[in-house]
């Protein structure tokens, strides 16, 4: 028999999935990132902007700009003339106008965030959530996170990207990724409800789900989850006498709110152990997905997040004034910029603060540490969602 | 600075994340400490029925001899205190600090804790209603008269999602160890200090570490102590109350509303209570739940507010170390902002006077820390929404009300003195099932008696009264 039957089929590259940055030296990787992302600036703006191609909102928009977006972004630096990114822009419909001219005929996703009550946010998407996944699995030590093995996705399902994304990532990786039913809007309601009861039902349903699924013979080596779900999964495993370890798992890619050094170390050290690795990442549908290394006890379980540069800049700025960074080490807020030909979004200030954190060889560009909830919003924002 | 780590079981834990815990009035860092996140503490309760075996272990008998010692370590000793050490007046600087609360409260809240472990012997026994302590271990028993009795543990450990702005509530779980029923507390953000030092002082009367976890942290760390042990106390407002209500589980303790009652056949001579509602209203700031909020009687009702307002409505902020310091500091940004707003909301309706605003502005910002000066408001009537206030500052209302109307209109009671000898009236406060302490007679509603329940019995609730019979011999 054909051994590639057995093993599944490593799907290609996405077209459009940027070549990994080269250089001999931090300092040449850290100056071709910057060519890199100019030239992505410059790519995107123009697509975005040009009458032929453009998006119809920021056509629209463009004409409230006191510059020619065509004319006068030539490069990251003039990011800054554009104004921030209101999230708002992105309730309700015509979705369509999120659509360039230029993917006229395409098949169009609409991926929504939140959306307790009322009017969700959504943002269309076409081969995004590829390329974003394909450039994220590249970071995955082959080890931990072998290919042809099966996924198990362990997170919210409905119209959110993850599950799609989850789902690419494994078959990219040349596996199958087995799904659970999550409904994040209903965990939501029973949160401001104060149903724990019910919370806690809801949450055994999963891992009901996800225990059924590793021990129904599927070979599922590698996980995507939360926290919060993780969590719940080791503790149930461990009561039934198994671990993520013995029940075969060996790479766990883990995002959601509440990632703290502290759980992570918890995490490491009272479940994982040394055979299991944990990729945490940091993303959202507006933008592709930060990736980090492994946090370790000898860097004191640091969770440094990484853009994946150059479709996507994270920057760490000051809270009174976005425009200026903060220097490395020291904590502002959030500042996301997506550039991708699908999607245009300068300048959102996420709802997040951290500390930045230097370029390093992996990632010659800026990262943000410590992310939290921005002080400022903390208080009325309800996390821990799933 | 002193780093307090997490206690697991008494094994210190320096987690990741730390808070700063803040003088309220310098700006001084006192110490920082280690937050802990949820699932830790839901994977610790696998150690939960440990603390209740070791704590088995110790006849009851010793382990109230251990708390007597402790009171005395706790309110005299150097104790260790994270990676350094506390002496009863750095924890009393310290508490106040936090707190806001003049550090001569603090002083008075320690004598209270230390009275309560040294008379833990007279209080079980009164709770108990003279049970042998002996069956508690044991779970069944017989009585003095001769009656087979059993009463079962309903859980291995005791959770307590404690408040920061009211330290006089660790009298409440006081009992616990001695009762051979392991401790598992979070602090509130303000008050890590209580729970630590009673720690370290039990350790070092000879309570077993593993009887007494503590875990600091945010909200979600309250949630994980009530999501994993069966029985847990919490301290919050109305809306918390109003979450766990029926829920077995959980005893919910929130806002007192506590009052005094003057009866038709006394309020004519209601100046001689005058020091008696006064101190019940004044006496520790207002902070504590048993402190009165409201005065209800059927005539002279502006008179009496305004004597009250007249002998507390004068007192200004002082320094924390004054020993006249009478108000506490609001610590928490925004929230004496919050209160006032709120009081200003309910003055606007008719019938409603503040008797205090003569005095002057309730409202005294400081750089790092806020005080509300004494208000007493006279409502005309118990249907007016002031007339169901109730804050942490000496805040009172003054209600008109028909005394024939009171015990239907006082609404949920913790503390009610009724000064009255009317026995119709005594009779249907006896009966009204809304209030918990009864105190008939001139009696400060701050005064309480420790061999009473409080907010129903700490016994009860940790132990269950259940048939059980046995022929021939049990060995358990």
């Amino acid at each position: 028999m054909n051994l590639s039957l057995l093993l599944g089929a490593i799907v290609k590259d996405t077209p459009g999935k940027p070549a990994p940055v080269t250089g001999s030296t931090l300092d040449e990787k850290i100056k071709n990132a910057k060519t890199q992302l100019d030239a992505q600036v410059r790519e995107v703006v123009k697509w975005h902007f040009s009458p032929a191609t453009g998006t119809p909102f920021w056509l629209e928009k463009a004409k409230t700009f006191d510059f020619n977006p065509l004319s006068d972004v030539n490069g990251w630096a003039d990011i800054a003339k554009f104004p921030m990114f209101e999230d708002d822009w992105l309730r309700g419909g015509p979705v369509t106008r999120w659509v360039p001219k230029g993917y006229a005929g395409r098949g169009v996703y609409v991926f929504e965030t939140g959306g307790t009550t009322g009017i969700p946010k959504s943002r269309i998407v076409i081969d995004d959530f590829k390329i974003d996944y394909e450039m994220f699995s590249d970071t995955l030590p082959e080890k931990f996170f072998p290919k042809n093995s099966n996924w198990l996705m362990l997170g919210p399902s409905g119209p959110r990207r993850l599950r799609l994304a989850v789902e690419h990532l494994a078959q990219y990786r040349g596996g199958i990724s087995f799904c659970i039913d999550l409904d994040p809007r209903w965990v939501v309601k029973l949160i401001k409800k104060g149903w724990t009861e019910h919370l806690k039902a809801y949450q055994e349903h999963c891992i009901d789900q996800a225990m059924t699924i590793l021990s129904a013979g599927h070979d599922v080596r590698c996980m995507f989850t939360t926290p919060k779900l993780l969590d719940a999964l080791c503790k149930r495993l461990e009561q039934e006498g198994s671990s993520i370890s013995k029940a075969g798992i060996t790479g766990i890619f883990c995002g959601g709110t509440e990632m703290t050094s502290q759980w992570i170390r918890f995490m490491i050290e009272e479940y994982l152990g040394p055979e299991v690795y944990i990729a945490p990442t940091y993303g959202n549908t507006l933008m592709g997905l930060a990736a980090s290394e492994m946090p370790t006890a000898a860097q004191n379980y640091k969770i440094a997040y990484y853009a994946p540069q150059p479709r996507a800049v994270a920057q760490v700025v000051n809270f009174k004034d976005y425009n200026e960074l903060v220097p490395v080490g020291q904590t502002g807020r959030v500042l996301l910029t997506t550039l991708t030909k699908e999607f245009f979004v300068p300048r959102f200030a996420e709802r997040d603060e951290g500390e930045r954190e230097p370029p390093s060889e992996k990632y010659p560009w800026d990262g943000v540490s410590g992310v939290r909830p921005f002080h400022e919003i903390a208080a009325q924002t309800t996390v821990g969602v799933y | 600075m002193i780093q307090i780590p997490v206690l697991r079981w008494g094994e210190p834990y320096p987690s990741q994340e730390k808070d700063k815990v803040v003088h309220f009035d310098t700006g001084e860092v006192l110490a920082e400490v280690s937050r802990v996140n949820a699932a830790l503490v839901e994977r610790d309760m696998r150690f939960a029925q440990r603390a209740r075996d070791v704590l088995r272990e110790i006849p009851i008998a010793d382990l109230l001899q251990m708390v007597k010692k402790a009171g005395e370590l706790y309110a005299k000793a150097e104790l260790p205190l994270g990676d350094g050490t506390q002496t009863p007046e750095q924890f009393v600087r310290m508490q106040s600090a936090t707190t806001g609360l003049p550090e001569h409260m603090c002083r008075f809240n320690m004598e209270k804790n230390n009275f309560v472990l040294g008379n833990m012997d007279k209080i079980l026994d009164s709770l108990t209603r003279g049970l042998d302590l002996n069956i508690l271990t044991r779970g069944y028993g017989i009585e003095a008269r001769g009656v087979p009795v059993s009463y079962q543990c309903q859980s291995p450990v005791l959770g307590m999602v404690l408040p920061s702005n009211s330290p006089g509530v660790h009298t409440l779980w006081l009992p616990i160890i001695p009762m051979q029923v392991g401790l598992v507390l979070k602090p509130g953000p303000q008050e890590p200090w209580t729970p630590y030092r009673m720690a370290s002082a039990f350790y070092q009367a000879g309570v077993p570490k593993q009887a007494i976890a503590i875990y600091p942290g945010l909200g979600d760390i309250g949630a994980a102590v009530l999501n994993s042990c069966p029985r847990s106390l919490i301290f919050g407002g109305t809306a918390t109350v109003e979450q766990y209500k029926g829920n077995p589980r959980v005893q919910a303790h929130g806002p007192g509303f506590s009052k005094i009652l003057l009866g038709d056949d006394k309020v004519d001579q209601w100046e001689k209570y005058l020091d008696i509602m006064c101190d019940s209203v004044y006496v520790n700031s207002g902070r504590g739940c048993i402190n009165c909020s409201g005065i209800w009687a059927s005539r002279h009702t502006e008179k009496i507010a305004e004597a009250i307002a007249a002998r507390i409505g004068p007192v200004q902020p002082l320094p924390p170390e004054d020993p006249k310091s009478g108000l506490a500091a609001f610590t928490v940004p925004n929230q004496a902002d919050g209160v006032n707003n709120d009081i200003e909301a309910a003055l606007k309706e008719a019938g409603v006077k503040d008797m205090t605003a003569k005095y002057g502005t309730r409202l005294v910002k400081k750089e790092r820390c806020d005080y509300l000066r004494p208000t007493v408001i006279h409502c005309d009537s118990p249907d007016v929404a002031m007339a169901k206030k109730e804050y942490m500052f000496p805040f009172c209302t003054v209600v008109k009300c028909p005394q024939d109307k009171m015990v239907e209109k006082i609404g949920p009671t913790l503390v009610c003195s009724a000064i009255t000898d009317d026995k119709k009236f005594q009779r249907g406060l006896i009966e009204a099932t809304h209030i918990d302490r009864l105190n008939i007679g001139p009696m400060p509603t701050i005064k309480l008696n420790w061999l009473q329940p409080h907010e129903g019995s700490i016994v009860d609730f940790l132990f269950r009264a259940r048939a059980f019979q046995h022929e021939g011999p049990v060995n358990a």
